[in-house]
């Protein structure tokens, strides 16, 4: 089959069982969009942002697993997909983004729509190519296919110069289904001698915790994890990212852990004896202060990157291999041997945990006329399914989703962790649902965040996605606001929102469904009403109560034990 | 502590720059950094000279590892017993009449040899470790030196020991 550059990149996304390629055109791409609309191979999404593209097909990944695809030009269009590149990068999500470039001839001369992005772009890929010759562009793109999807995950860069793609010089092209690189093996097996070490220690802890993080979700380990952690009985607690992974129902589940995570899951990670991380990256917003963080614990740690592990918490059993791999193989060790945990050492615990949860630090006054934002989250969960896919956007809206909606499976809770990208959940939310046409696909979200993609509400109408916006507004970038609350003595420096469009009218003039609720009584009703219409985006703009505040909380440099619980006045 | 890194490299444009990148952008220091072809084309050899305790030196290496154009790297303070390091200097040194035979006389002590000569100037060519370098130079007042040009250091584990594909 002889096919020029533009054709390639056409048929070999076909090959590669490519769905959606979310993108815009430009100049530099004009070659590929022409082949594309010509070979109708792969179905391609016109968002209304660049940036709006790659938090698409970052969204389809993370709901599906599959590689995530996107489609911009040079210049411009390669500067705006950044955010959502470092984005992907941050959270280890698969995507492969083409980016076009100027002609080889002119590279570097400062022509039109001319950046590097190669350069631009390399410390927030996990790698990137530049294609020099239409001769090396099926490898590859085979090899960033390859890249991005195995070990740790991440997004691959291909820069395609215009004269690549042009359409009247055709070479022979065949599929190259698999891939190898004599540079890049990642290791899938997790070393035989670490996991019984590290089985050992489990066996004999008298205070374990499992702490896990996105790498559960991402290296598909959920139900091995479940099953290991009710074969132990021992107690878990989630990252963020890795929320889901385990069902929130069970009762060994402390909720999350970290900054605004639950007091029991934080308190049992401070007191600790064996600590069992999976997937998870110590994160700061997990840690606290790293010197009072789990001081008695001996720390094992699962994770496919050897670059993760004693990155800032020396751990004592390094595991490094794929999670689920290294799960199972702790189940079979587990049944081979017949060992069981030390049931009196973990009645105690869990005895210690039971008073923890007598705190119910999520407590909040459910008896307000205004609306608490919590409350809309917990009414969102109620009027749900287990099988609905919740994206947010980043700042409180976030961490009261993450708090009160209850995960039940994963990859149904998408949001920007490690980048804390505002603007993410919108076009997160087109990628999930068009991933999953025929399920619930909601967006928390605030005034704040959703202005920063609020263009892509056309891009909704004209695939007619019906993505229900939970917009929390509470005229205050909340999470900012809370910060110069606590820490600047209340000097509210740019935190308000002058001048918020009437979001309904907005929503409508786009042609979607905008409601807005402003009374607690009428919460539920107006979310049943919402998700009732199956067919249209709903815009539901809550007003909610101005100066709420996210508690628990870890104040940064402070340590998992001297957490702040809400105040009592808040409590009923 | 001082460590060597060597490390084979695909042969790709923007492979040094990524290793570069890496060390500015996770704030790691670089002394000093040398590359060059490998007698395959395809692979390029770096020798690179850092410093930092055991767990920054253990987070380099891992990052290294982890940029996909590292075919394969030694740190070779850890890997093998005993490794060589060299490096190699051009230094332009005044010398009038009246210097001349001194500067003779330690280009002899340090086995330099030198390379040019011009009415006032000789340029020493010197090939050592990096403290025998620096010893030479410091042999000198700053006046007398006019330019010195270092190649950085290159590495190498002695022995049977080797790094290769």
């Amino acid at each position: 089959m002889e096919l020029s550059g533009a054709e390639i990149i056409a048929q070999f996304l076909h090959d590669e069982g490519v769905e959606y390629l979310f993108g815009y055109p430009g100049g530099a791409v004009l070659h590929i969009y022409d082949a594309l609309l010509r070979a109708d191979s792969v179905k391609h999404i016109l968002v209304r942002h660049e940036q709006a593209a790659t938090h698409a097909a970052d969204g389809y990944s993370r709901s599906t697993g599959k590689t995530g695809v996107a489609l911009v030009t040079s210049g411009p269009g390669m500067t705006n997909a950044v955010t959502g590149i470092a984005t992907a990068y941050l959270d280890s999500i698969p995507l492969v983004v083409l980016t076009g470039q100027v002609p080889t001839g002119v590279i570097g001369s400062d022509a039109f729509q001319e950046v590097d992005s190669v350069g631009i772009s390399r410390p927030c890929v996990k790698h990137n190519f530049l294609v020099k010759d239409v001769k090396d562009l099926a490898e590859t793109l085979a090899k960033a296919f390859y890249v991005a999807s195995t070990g740790r995950p991440g997004p691959v860069v291909v820069d395609i110069p215009k004269d690549i793609t042009d359409p009247n010089i055709k070479i022979p092209y065949t599929y190259q289904s698999s891939i190898e690189m004599r540079s890049y093996n990642p290791v899938t097996k997790g070393h035989p001698f670490q996991i019984k070490k590290a089985l050992e220690l489990m066996l004999q802890a008298k205070n374990p915790v499992f702490y896990t993080g996105g790498g559960v979700v991402l290296g598909n380990a959920s139900q091995s994890l479940r099953s290991l952690v009710r074969r132990l009985n021992f107690p878990i607690t989630s990252t963020l990212m890795g929320l889901g992974a385990y069902p929130s129902s069970d009762e060994q589940f402390l909720g999350m852990l970290g900054m605004h995570g639950t007091y029991e899951a934080n308190m049992a990670m401070h007191d600790t004896d064996v600590l069992i991380a999976v997937g998870a990256r110590f994160d700061d917003r997990v840690t606290g202060h790293l010197e009072h963080f789990c001081p008695t614990a001996k720390i094992i740690h699962i994770d496919i990157d050897p670059s993760s592990i004693s990155k800032t918490v020396k751990v004592d059993v390094p595991i490094v291999g794929d999670v689920d791999d290294v799960l199972t193989t702790m189940l079979e060790m587990l049944k081979e041997t017949e060992q069981n945990s030390d049931t009196e050492a973990l009645k105690d615990w869990w005895k210690q945990i039971k008073q923890w949860r007598k705190k119910n630090c999520l407590r909040y006054n459910k008896k307000t006329k205004s609306i608490k934002p919590q409350y809309v989250i917990e009414k969102l969960h109620e009027v749900t399914d287990d099988d609905a896919y919740i994206t947010s956007d980043v700042g409180q809206h976030q961490m009261f989703a993450a708090q009160y909606y209850k995960f039940e499976e994963p990859r149904h809770w998408i949001n920007s962790g490690g980048l804390g990208t505002m603007g993410f959940g919108l076009p997160a939310a087109m990628g999930v649902q068009l991933a999953h046409l025929d399920k619930t696909v909601a967006c928390v979200t605030g005034e704040g965040s959703i202005q920063m993609n609020i263009q892509e509400l056309a891009t909704c109408m004209q695939y007619q996605l019906p993505i229900k916006i939970i917009n929390l507004n509470n005229r205050y970038l909340g999470m900012v606001r809370q910060w110069q609350e606590f820490f600047y003595e209340g000097r509210y420096a740019m935190s308000y929102m002058e001048s918020i469009p009437d979001f309904v009218k907005l929503a409508q003039s786009y042609g979607h469904v905008g409601m807005q609720v402003d009374q607690s009584a009428d919460v539920e009703e107006a979310l049943r009403e919402a998700f009732a219409m199956k067919d249209k985006l709903v815009f539901i703009d809550f007003i909610t109560t101005r100066e709420e505040n996210v508690y628990p909380m870890i104040a940064a440099g402070k340590g998992q034990h001297e957490m702040e619980l809400a105040p009592d006045s808040e409590l009923v | 502590m001082r460590h060597i890194i060597s490390i084979l490299l695909e042969n790709e444009a923007g492979a040094l720059s990524r290793v570069a990148g890496l060390f500015s952008a996770r704030a790691y220091n670089i002394e000093s950094l040398t590359v060059a072809p490998t007698e395959d084309s395809s692979m390029s050899r770096m020798t690179l000279v850092t410093s930092g305790s055991a767990e920054i030196i253990e987070q380099i290496t891992k990052q290294l590892n982890k940029l996909i154009d590292v075919v394969k790297l030694n740190d070779l303070n850890v890997s093998c017993e005993q490794h060589i390091e060299r490096e190699m200097m051009l230094i332009k040194l005044k010398a009038p009449v009246s210097s001349r035979d001194e500067i003779m006389r330690l280009s002899n002590i340090f086995r330099g040899n030198i390379i040019d000569v011009s009415d006032d100037v000789y340029t020493v060519e010197l090939t050592g470790t990096s403290e025998k370098l620096n010893a030479f130079i410091a042999a000198f007042d700053c006046d007398s030196i006019l330019e010195t040009v270092r190649s950085g250091v290159m590495g190498i584990a002695r022995g049977s020991s080797s790094l290769h594909l």
